[in-house]
């Protein structure tokens, strides 16, 4: 470690970072300073958020080296020593927080990972949601916090265990100007209490960098500019355009809409009045009026969830309105008048085309859905006009972001629409990129006439607007071009006049620095085991509220157990059968009266020729043709051989079989009987005893109940642990486990334990069935059944744990593990074929997979009765499984993203 | 005819979806190829390599050939035990079956005595334990009476049996079990396939895009329909050539045409299960739990695995709802009987009702969900 790195807290040297062949970092190399506000500016996909995640370690560093609070951040050692110095806040507002917990409770997870005492707990947080204004939600879902909120509770988190190093990527995106003018108001109170607090952010608002102390600008992977935002500025009017010069090195284009529309056309084509939607008792929107006319461009300004999506999809009849009404061209919007859609061009907020189309297919199937006549020159000139042209052949999802929105905007109009309805579509896009989608809409509503209706949180777009409503919480605050909103609120700019209005619709708690007097002097990062706990407890909480999850954990096994027990019941009975009686004597009637009187057949109507006999097997009418010969009476009195011919429907070999030892059985009846009748002297020479072990009356439910277990307790928990593992790594959670001092083992027991509870609970249920609803008594002890029980759901669930690791998506996981489960429970356990009649290959799969000892047990318990002395062997093996799971799934679990 | 067009072309737009949708072609691949193979193959639904054990406490020449009387493949070699550990090798899971010959058995039979031999059973094994019994019983009696006709101890008997096994002559069960794994597997993949291609357009929030443009739900929904049926309709007829025909053997008596139309009838239903169950759940994850729980009963009730003659009677009166059930009965007719349009169109007609029936259900769902 060099001084100056040890001076400067984070120096980065030739760090470089590729995703496959994509350069994200090429040659970084920075020295940081201690103690000061850093930003990081530049548009989506420069590699800010790689380079963040490389300093707080959540991503493993390929070349170069990064040196962070003394030491490198690759050495695991120092990272884990530092780790609880550093707080990391991930880009997508609330992406590392837990939508089914609670405020408090997300708190609460994180004070566990770094081991606080509950005490220290309770003042921290206490402190920190009143500092925040949080504390009158804190016992609200996470997932139903506001924008603005989620960013706050955010940012809680990051501060529960007073880093040193703060690191915020992207934190005000999507929030509204007067919640992101509160943040950096927090951010400043705090950076004043706790001096030596080192903060990094990354933003796409150049207006926000002017107040930072140092400013790494940032293009294509590479360091542009580093220094006070003053310099930077230097002779240009604001940040964005000194960025530009640095990025193009050419001066701004002049903004083309700087013609206003001379003469505004009064015919209304959008008109709502009083149009209110609500969820439940949620008022997305209420009592909205707008009426915007031909050819005007109408924004809707408003922070994230205020109701201007919710708004713009009533207006395209996506959804019906709770009360009031919308009006298109004058008519009611109906989602079932297919025609009016014809007119309207719909562009939803997220990129919203098929991904794994190229260009060139998006654009042909929407011009053919919506029957574009001159179908190849229309794409052909709206490939030309919005610059697709060199990207004809690429796929949608590999196209950088500027370009995906120029398609979405060539998508929604290739039918020429009268009315284009743009839901946030520049959201994400650098300003180049913008000033070019601007441009295009500008073009359309002045040369062709098209009415723009679009919602932005960009004041730069919304002052380009002719008109432009304010919208809060569901409310439209006030209305009217962007000058004369201005002058209304008498302030510098649109963002002055936003902020205004929405203090005075909504005052805000205003935000201090928390203030945390707790003893901090126990520098210890607390036991794993407390970290452990602290994700099972988290992972209790969301399976208690994911009612699908809980559902299948608990009922799933049930129905398949009696589904399982009612339909592989294998004793047939009644089988259909039908005879060709070709003698019509009394000895072929007391032939047939054998069989019919049996309870495994009932007559059906008798045959009169041989091919019919056939063709009601074939049909699956009868399981059984019996033909006796014409002269079956005249050669059983005369002691001549005669021959009965029994023909069996052997298409399912299980039943074919089982009625073939019937009938062989009936068979040897009859000769029997007929045997005494006539005097013979010696009717059996042999008695052969079939003794039934175990199931004495031989009914399959005795043998199929206590088997079930085993393919049950593996599927069903191994499926839950994995998705469980998988889901976080979807929805990016996974990343507090790699910047807190959680360890691989930890992270995985802790998520597992809840699941081993479950599948506890699931043997519970199970045997309870067995016992009470089937009526198999246990007959051996409880004891050790319950043992190997825990000792089973312990090793499928660890087995979960490992696939997990293996697969990058819940999908994959689920189906992944339910194939890599039940296949080799069903083929080596012994669970239809028993182990001793397996093949040698197949008998040493068996003996290295847990479900064949744990059928053994099971079975052994219950039917067989045995006790603590023959099970002994099959606990100690199962014992094995769980640790040999577990740590495999350890070795595979990366602990830093790629 | 402009709407007919649009189902068309988004049905295309489905099939290179899932072209590229590397989950789904890999479980696609999977479930027609590897899956059904070691299903067939895996594990025998009759007796097959069955172990057994003699205690022989006679050694005669009666009770050598006796124990000789039991080949492969049906039966493993006979393994001689010392008289009176059966028991126990049974308990450690050695033996399914343990012959016990007394002491002295030839003699008592020839001084027509009766003597006893004694079959030990392990009830506990599900399918084999019952066929087994049979089995064993009839061999053991038919090898007795030979020797005790031979000795001129018993009478020929008066009538003989002739039992002739229609349709599967060599008791062959890798055509039974392979057949119905291919059946299995066109359930699971076609519920799995559309239901998945529905989630997935709203997880990517082009189901509101769809919705704003002249298109009504039954649109969507019947693109999907038209598209995840005609691939799995295509990748059932190539593994019934080449994995059923090619790689497993196994003959198809009657047509191939007429299965394949019963299972495009089939389809109907299975992609108006996966439209439903995508209606239900919220994410692809809850999809994936849904489908096992429902999947798995459809198929262990249709007959396949288990005789329909084996289930309770109130069960069976159920299971009649089920079109997996009339799936199965018609695709065996079929495949191993060889049964025409004139013996199987009642099951063809159950499957049209049930599967337009759950269609229309499913499709007014979705379109509830998709207004909400």
């Amino acid at each position: 470690m060099s001084a100056k790195a040890a001076a400067s807290g984070i120096c980065l040297a030739g760090v470089t970072h590729r995703y496959r062949k994509h350069v994200a970092l090429d040659d970084v190399s920075l020295d940081l300073p201690a103690g000061q506000l850093i930003g990081f500016i530049g548009p989506d996909g420069v590699g800010k958020s790689t380079l963040l995640g490389l300093i707080t370690g959540a991503k493993k560093l390929q070349t170069g080296t990064i040196e962070v609070l003394g030491g490198s951040i690759d050495d695991p050692r120092h990272r884990r020593h530092i780790c609880s110095a550093i707080a990391f806040m991930p880009q997508g507002l609330g992406r590392n927080l837990y939508a089914e917990l609670s405020v408090r409770e997300n708190l609460e997870f994180f004070s566990r990972l770094f081991g606080q005492s509950q005490e220290e707990c309770d003042i921290r947080i206490g402190a920190l949601l009143s500092a925040t204004g949080l504390a009158p939600f804190s016992n609200r879902p996470m997932g139903k916090l506001s924008g603005g909120m989620k960013q706050k509770l955010g940012l809680c988190c990051a501060l529960i265990h007073d880093p040193k190093l703060l690191v915020l990527d992207e934190p005000t995106t999507g929030v509204d100007p007067l919640s992101r003018r509160q943040f950096w108001a927090l951010i400043d109170a705090i950076r004043r209490i706790s001096t030596g607090l080192t903060v990094l952010v990354s933003t796409a608002y150049m207006e926000e960098a002017e107040s930072f102390d140092r400013i790494v600008a940032m293009d294509a992977g590479r360091v542009l500019f580093q220094g006070g935002p003053e310099e930077l500025k230097g002779n240009a009017k604001d940040l964005e355009t000194a960025y530009r010069q640095l990025r193009s090195q050419k001066e701004l284009q002049s903004a083309p809409d700087e013609l206003r529309r001379s003469q505004i056309d009064q015919k209304p084509v959008i008109v709502a009045r009083g149009l209110t939607r609500r969820f439940g008792d949620f008022v997305a929107v209420d009592h909205v009026d707008f009426s915007i006319n031909r050819g005007e461009i109408f924004g809707f300004l408003g922070s994230n969830g205020c109701g201007k999506s919710t708004t713009m999809k009533m207006l395209t009849g996506l959804l019906p309105a709770s009360s009031g009404e919308a009006l298109m061209f004058g008519r009611p919007v109906d989602a079932r008048d297919l025609k009016m859609r014809r007119d309207i061009g719909y562009m939803s907020q997220a990129f919203s085309l098929y991904g794994e189309l190229t260009v060139r297919q998006n654009l042909d199937l929407h011009a053919r859905i919506f029957a574009v006549g001159d179908r190849e020159t229309r794409i052909r000139e709206l490939m030309q006009r919005f610059g697709l042209d060199t990207h004809a052949d690429m796929l949608a999802a590999a196209l950088p972001l500027g370009i995906k929105q120029r398609l979405s905007l060539a998508v929604a109009v290739i039918h020429r629409p009268r009315v284009l309805i743009l839901d946030e579509p520049t959201s994400g896009v650098d300003p180049e990129a913008r000033d070019s989608f601007w441009a295009l809409l500008v073009e359309l509503s002045r040369r062709d006439g098209v009415t723009i209706f679009v919602s932005t949180h960009f004041m730069g777009e919304a002052e380009r607007c002719d008109r432009v409503s304010f919208m809060h919480a569901g409310r439209v605050l006030t209305e009217g071009t962007p000058d004369q909103l201005i002058d209304a609120e008498d302030a510098d700019n649109l963002e002055g006049a936003f902020i205004a209005v929405l203090e005075r619709a909504d005052p805000q708690t205003p935000v201090i620095a928390p203030e945390i007097s707790v003893d901090t002097a126990n520098a210890d990062l607390g036991s794993g085991i407390g970290r452990a706990l602290a994700y099972a407890r988290r992972e209790t909480i969301e399976v208690l509220r994911d009612h699908v999850r809980l559902a299948f954990a608990f009922l799933g096994s049930a129905i398949l157990m009696l589904v399982f027990c009612y339909g592989i019941t294998l004793d047939i009975e009644e089988l259909n059968f039908s005879v060709l009686d070709l003698s019509k004597g009394p000895e072929s009637r007391a032939y047939i009266s054998e069989i019919a009187g049996s309870r495994y057949f009932k007559p059906t109507s008798p045959l009169t020729d041989p091919s019919e006999g056939r063709n009601r097997l074939v049909a699956g009418d009868v399981s059984l043709v019996v033909e006796l010969p014409p002269d079956f009476g005249r050669k059983l009195h005369s002691g001549e051989l005669t021959e009965v011919l029994a023909t069996v429907d052997g298409a399912i070999p299980f039943k074919g079989e089982t009625v073939e030892g019937y009938v062989a059985g009936l068979h040897q009846t009859f000769l029997d009987v007929l045997a005494r009748n006539s005097g013979v002297r010696q009717i059996e020479v042999a008695q052969i005893e079939p003794r039934f072990r175990y199931n004495q009356s031989f009914e399959s439910i005795a043998a199929m109940a206590p088997a079930m277990p085993a393919i049950l307790l593996i599927m069903l928990p191994a499926v839950l642990t994995a998705v469980s593992v998988a889901r976080e790594r979807e929805l990016g959670s996974v990343v507090n486990f790699y910047v807190t001092p959680t360890t691989r083992l930890e992270f995985l027991v802790g998520k597992q334990i809840p699941y081993i509870g479950i599948g506890f609970a699931n043997f519970l249920l199970l045997a309870g069935m067995t016992v009470f609803l089937f009526g198999v008594p246990l007959k051996g002890d409880p004891v050790p059944l319950a043992i190997g029980a825990l000792l089973y759901v312990w090793a499928t669930t660890s087995y979960g744990l490992l696939i997990a690791t293996m697969t990058s998506s819940q999908v994959a996981a689920t189906f992944a593990t339910a194939i890599a489960s039940v296949v080799p429970t069903i083929q080596f356990s012994g669970l239809l074929q028993p182990v001793s009649t397996l093949e040698t290959g197949a008998q040493v799969i068996g003996s290295l997979w847990p479900s064949s000892y744990f059928l053994h047990l099971s079975v052994g318990a219950f039917t067989k009765g045995l006790g603590w002395e023959a099970l002994t062997p099959d606990i100690l093996a199962l014992a094995c499984f769980g640790p040999v799971f577990t740590v495999a799934a350890v070795l595979s679990l990366r602990a830093q993203e790629k | 005819m402009q709407r007919l067009y649009c189902i068309f072309w988004l049905g295309l737009k489905e099939m290179i979806s899932l072209r590229r949708d590397w989950v789904m072609m890999a479980l696609l691949v999977w479930s027609f190829t590897l899956a059904p193979i070691m299903e067939a193959t895996g594990v025998a639904t009759t007796v097959n390599n069955a172990s057994i054990a003699f205690a022989d406490e006679d050694n005669s020449p009666l009770s050598r050939s006796l124990a000789a009387a039991f080949f492969p493949p049906e039966f493993q070699p006979v393994v001689q035990i010392e008289p009176g550990t059966g028991a126990a090798q049974m308990d450690a899971g050695r033996f399914l079956f343990v012959v016990a010959v007394p002491p002295g058995f030839e003699k008592d039979v020839r001084a027509g005595r009766a003597p006893e031999v004694q079959v030990l059973i392990d009830a506990t094994a599900m399918q084999q334990a019952g066929i087994g019994a049979n089995y064993i019983t009839s061999i053991l009696g038919s090898e007795i009476r030979r020797f005790a006709i031979g000795a001129d101890l018993l009478e020929p008997p008066p009538v003989d049996i002739i039992l002739r096994s229609a349709f599967n002559p060599n008791r062959d069960s890798v055509r039974f079990a392979g057949i119905v794994a291919l059946i299995g597997q066109i359930m699971w993949l076609t519920t799995i396939l559309t239901g998945a291609a529905m989630i997935r357009e709203r997880e990517h929030g082009t189901i509101e895009h769809l919705l704003a443009m002249p298109l009504a739900p039954f649109d969507i929904a019947a693109a999907k329909i038209w598209a995840n049926a005609a691939v799995v309709l295509i990748a059932a007829a190539l593994s019934l050539i080449f994995v059923m025909q090619g790689s497993l053997g196994i003959s198809i008596t009657g047509s191939k045409m007429l299965f394949l139309f019963g299972t495009a009838l089939f389809l109907f239903t299975a992609t108006a299960l996966g439209v439903f169950l995508a209606t239900l759940a919220r994410s692809m994850a809850q999809f994936a739990l849904l489908v096992m729980l429902t999947i798995l009963p459809m198929l262990m009730l249709s007959g396949g695995e288990t005789p329909i003659e084996g289930q309770p009677e109130w069960l069976q009166v159920g299971t009649l709802l089920l079109p997996s059930r009339h799936y199965m009965t018609a695709s065996q007719a079929i495949i191993f009987k060889g049964a025409g349009f004139e013996t199987i169109w009642p099951e063809l007609l159950w499957m049209a009702l049930l599967g337009f029936a759950l269609l229309a259900t499913s499709l007014l769902l979705f379109r509830r969900s998709v207004a909400q």
